[in-house]
């Protein structure tokens, strides 16, 4: 394995100059054709749209905005090279399965076929939307230091609510599937690539639209509608909602592509010897995540496209008064939003399962169970949604079903937890940064969890829904339990990724930091919404100020560990640079048998996997995978 | 070498930590599952103003006192594998090969199953028993309360960003605050002159989303007489946080007196309004924003 890094480099193609990178298909050009495509769609739209009625009515250029949306998505990716590949097949080149990977740091702003590439630029662009989240986050929590809107006019006030919501939904959705997904399952399964590279580098940069043209709204008079964009407030709203509308419909697109790449890797790239059941625990939650995705995702995008329809040609999809039903968006909205919920949570227990048996010393307790559970939660998030409804007035009879099916969905998540106990039992924990963000995953996502029992009760519902309680809930599941994880994943893969370590001092003040005042801040928010504030509201009973202060300042000092992480990070990989072995953790899982960072072609042969990844403890387990003889990267083709 | 017999895991070198973790869950579940039922409990709102507010709040003691012992398990069990199975000193050592437990694995799915019925068949038998519990219903209750043939309907509507309240036996006559006479059954109707809404009276303990072109029924039966807070709970446009209002419950005389007082003082309005419906049809895109 040492010759690995050698030989990869050896074989090195030549760099084209500067300059023709430049001048190549890159991001610089897909900002310019955006911009360019923006203006020609919006010149079109109004010349469309000038005597549509809605716009008449309106006084709003609907048609113009979403067609300049529309042709920015275009220009965007005829500058990134997207239509480069399909147009040479059209003319008659020849087939390849990758390319433009070996082009040193310009690579990173263009399309690249490089799994780990595109990984990394997931990874930059994930936190970046991140932290331009949580910086809302923090604007909003200003706010609501003062009982009676004085900070942020109320317009705005709800465009950062809605900015914040709408933004870590679509980055977190994607923010492991994206990173650590694209990089890790080739890895683990014995891959060179995902099984379609041109989509997934499409995804990312997709996402990455999505995030600016989301951030667009701003500049169009924001949206007042959260990240629900409930009808027919978003049919009312001002053109903000256009960029609200087209981003989500992108990251819709993304997500299901990003699902369908996973689900053909991990189907059909499999290593000889990658049997199922040696399968990683970690692919399993990109596995059934990426089928949430697929089946979601969609709905998604069918149901965003009639708000388009509804503000642009008037087709009352959800306008009472013309034949429509608010509650059609309702339905559609939250069959995607459910399982998108989930697709929020699937990849958290992958990554602490993974986790755990690295750094217990031990073999992930109970591996096939883990697996069913993590199917169970996949197929019945698809079963609850209305329990989004129970307050609406729809289907009131269906109840009862909707609230069994929820707490259904706690025997699933459940088994994540016996799993965990099992393997933490006669363990030998080491608390590296990674495990303490693991364990902490347990401890947040049992108080998520069980808030979730109480807002699957419609007698409890009654008091809690659409309170501070529910955002409590999901904020524990999801920063709670997600981006917990998420931490954990960057913290353990982080030196795998880059080839640098991760400070581990400033790392556990990051932890302890982030765990106590993440705790500090939402715990009491559960009081909040019991005592009787609502969710997105910028004015509030006097009486909770004092717990609203509390948990304002509370969040400020959560703000400032992420900063603690942002510094660790960019000093570690940038300044410092500190050489990561090969195999820091002493893991027995595939990824980390090769060498930091990871060679281009990543395996010089295709190894034949010879176990599973978690035989600690036992002295005389075979290897993960046998490597073969050393041979040059590549030579045994590609893939 | 400890490692060595660590490792072997020996049931000599052991102890029992599953009688200990045992041992120390049921003492810790002792201690603090009365103080949850009788020093916390009695806190959890939302207070006891209705016979809905009264239900929600057993409900959520119920809720709580069951979640505890399970909270009290992970905790438990999590402090002590982070306290006694780590990995003494820096060499690297690896913890027994175990891979699961059928008996264990099959014991936890009965476990948590049994509790999930038991909690949905609690949930469903108190959402029927208590007559909705407060929560809108649409058109149609299935869960009614014993009394609702005798109940005072009161429709609520929402608009940008105000409620406003009809009272269909007295004449249709619309109010800007909400005041209901006491131990009467009230049959709220719920519903929208343009986005989403929804009417939570929080002391009350009702919410039901108000949407256009729905009527949105909920139950409830006041106790007692006092103030009561009503606020918007599903964003509804620019002022959601400022969709608010109060309201009283009154004694039946005093009740009488202010529901005259309003028919007689908005005679003339009264007359303007259309005509009480369960629903009304403006178009919902005023541009309000």
């Amino acid at each position: 394995m040492e010759s690995a890094s050698i030989s990869v480099s050896e074989r090195r193609i030549s760099t084209p100059s500067a300059w023709s990178q430049v001048l190549g298909f890159n991001v610089i050009w897909a900002v310019a054709l955006s911009i360019g495509g923006y203006a020609l769609g919006h010149w079109l739209g109004s010349k469309i749209g000038i005597n549509s009625a809605p716009q008449t009515e309106t006084d709003q250029d609907d048609v113009a905005i979403l067609m300049g949306l529309g042709f920015a998505v275009l220009g965007w990716m005829i500058g990134l090279g997207f239509f480069n590949y399909p147009l040479a097949r059209i003319a008659g080149r020849p087939a390849t399965l990758r390319e433009r990977e070996e082009h040193g740091a310009w690579r990173y702003f263009r399309l690249c076929t490089d799994h780990k590439v595109v990984a990394i630029q997931y990874l930059v662009a994930v936190l970046f939307f991140f932290f331009v989240a949580g910086l809302n986050a923090m604007f909003i929590r200003s706010e609501l230091t003062s009982a009676n809107a004085t900070l942020i006019p109320a317009g705005n006030y709800l465009t950062l609510v809605g900015l914040h919501g709408t933004m870590m939904l679509m980055m977190m959705s994607a923010g492991v599937l994206g990173p650590l997904g694209n990089y890790l399952v080739p890895l683990m399964i014995g891959s060179r690539r995902m099984a379609f590279p041109r989509i997934e580098s499409l995804t990312m940069w997709l996402t990455v639209l999505a995030g600016f043209v989301l951030l667009s709204a701003t500049l169009l008079g924001g949206f007042p509608t959260g990240w629900t964009g409930y009808a027919p407030l978003a049919d009312q709203a001002a053109a903000g909602i256009d960029s609200y509308i087209v981003s989500f419909a992108l990251i819709g697109i993304s997500l299901a592509l990003v699902g369908v790449n996973m689900i053909a890797t991990v189907m059909t790239l499999r290593a000889p010897g990658m049997h199922w059941n040696r399968l990683p625990i970690f692919v399993w939650g990109m596995v059934t995540t990426s089928i949430l995705a697929v089946l979601a995702a969609p709905v998604l995008l069918a149901a965003l496209i009639m708000v388009v329809f509804d503000r642009t040609v008037e087709t009352s999809f959800f306008i009472t008064s013309s034949g429509g039903s608010p509650f059609l968006w309702d339905e559609l909205f939250w069959f995607f939003g459910h399982p998108e919920v989930y697709i929020l949570a699937l990849p958290g227990f992958g990554i602490v399962l993974e986790i755990l048996p690295v750094f217990a010393r031990k073999p992930l307790w109970g591996y096939r169970l883990a697996v069913a559970g993590m199917f169970g939660v996949a197929l019945m998030s698809f079963m609850v949604w209305q329990h989004h409804l129970f307050m609406s007035g729809i289907n009131s009879d269906l109840r009862p079903f909707y609230m069994f099916t929820t707490e259904l969905i706690s025997i699933p998540t459940g088994i994540i937890f016996l799993n965990g106990m099992g393997t933490l039992w006669k363990a030998r924990i080491r608390f590296t940064v990674p495990m303490l963000f693991a364990l902490a995953f347990f401890f947040n996502f049992l108080i998520g969890g069980l808030s979730g029992v109480f807002l699957s009760d419609v007698t409890s519902d009654v008091v809690t829904h659409g309170s501070y309680f529910v955002m409590a809930h999901f904020h524990y599941t999801i920063m709670g339990g997600l981006v917990f994880a998420l931490m954990g994943g960057i913290y353990f893969w982080l030196p795998k990724i880059t080839g640098f370590n991760l400070n581990e001092t400033l790392g556990k003040v990051h932890f302890w930091a982030m765990f106590i005042f993440f705790n500090l801040t939402f715990f009491p928010l559960f009081a909040a919404g019991m005592l009787g504030m609502p969710r997105r509201v910028d004015s509030y009973n006097a009486e909770l100020h004092t717990l609203n202060v509390f948990v304002s300042v509370s969040a400020f000092c959560l703000g400032l560990s992420m900063l603690v992480f942002l510094i660790n990070l960019v000093w570690s990989v940038m300044f410092r640079r500190e050489r990561a072995e090969a195999n820091p953790w002493q893991s027995k899982s595939l990824e980390w048998q090769l060498p930091s960072p990871v060679p281009v072609y990543n395996f010089e042969r295709i190894p034949t996997i010879t176990s599973h990844p978690y035989g600690y403890g036992t002295p005389e387990a075979p290897a993960v995978a046998d490597f073969g003889p050393h041979v040059i990267a590549g030579e045994g083709g590609l893939a | 070498m400890s490692e060595a017999a660590a490792v072997s895991g020996g049931p000599g070198a052991e102890p029992r930590h599953g009688v200990r973790i045992a041992t120390i869950w049921a003492v810790a579940t002792a201690i603090v599952l009365p103080l949850v039922i009788w020093v916390v409990g009695p806190h959890i709102p939302p207070g006891a103003m209705s016979q809905q507010t009264r239900d929600q709040h057993q409900v959520d003691v119920v809720l709580t006192a069951l979640a505890t012992p399970i909270v009290l398990l992970i905790w438990v069990y999590f402090g002590y594998a982070v306290r006694v199975f780590r990995n003494h000193g820096t060499a690297v050592v690896d913890g027994p090969p175990i891979t699961g437990n059928r008996r264990i694995e099959a014991t936890w799915l009965i476990a948590t199953s049994a509790l999930v019925l038991g909690l949905a068949v609690f949930g469903t038998a108190d959402l029927l028993a208590t007559g909705g519990a407060g929560g809108g219903e649409g058109p149609n209750p299935v869960a009614k309360p014993a009394d609702w043939r005798g109940a005072l309907p009161v429709q609520v509507i929402g608009q940008q960003w105000l409620w406003t309240f009809r009272y269909p036996t007295y004449g249709g006559v619309e109010t800007t605050t909400l005041e209901l006479p006491v131990n009467r059954e009230i049959e709220f109707h719920v519903t929208s002159l343009d986005v989403v809404h929804s009417f939570w009276a929080i002391e009350l303990g009702v919410k039901a989303d108000a949407v256009l072109g729905a009527d949105n029924i909920a139950f409830d039966k006041p106790f007692e007489t006092g103030p009561f807070q009503v606020r918007c709970d599903e964003l509804c446009g620019l002022w959601h946080g400022h969709m608010n209002t109060t309201g009283r419950v009154l004694s039946d005389a005093n009740f009488a007196t202010w529901i005259t007082n309003q028919e007689r003082k908005n005679a003339a309005l009264t007359k303007q309004l259309p005509p009480y419906s369960r629903v009304y049809y403006p178009s919902p895109l005023r541009n309000a924003s």
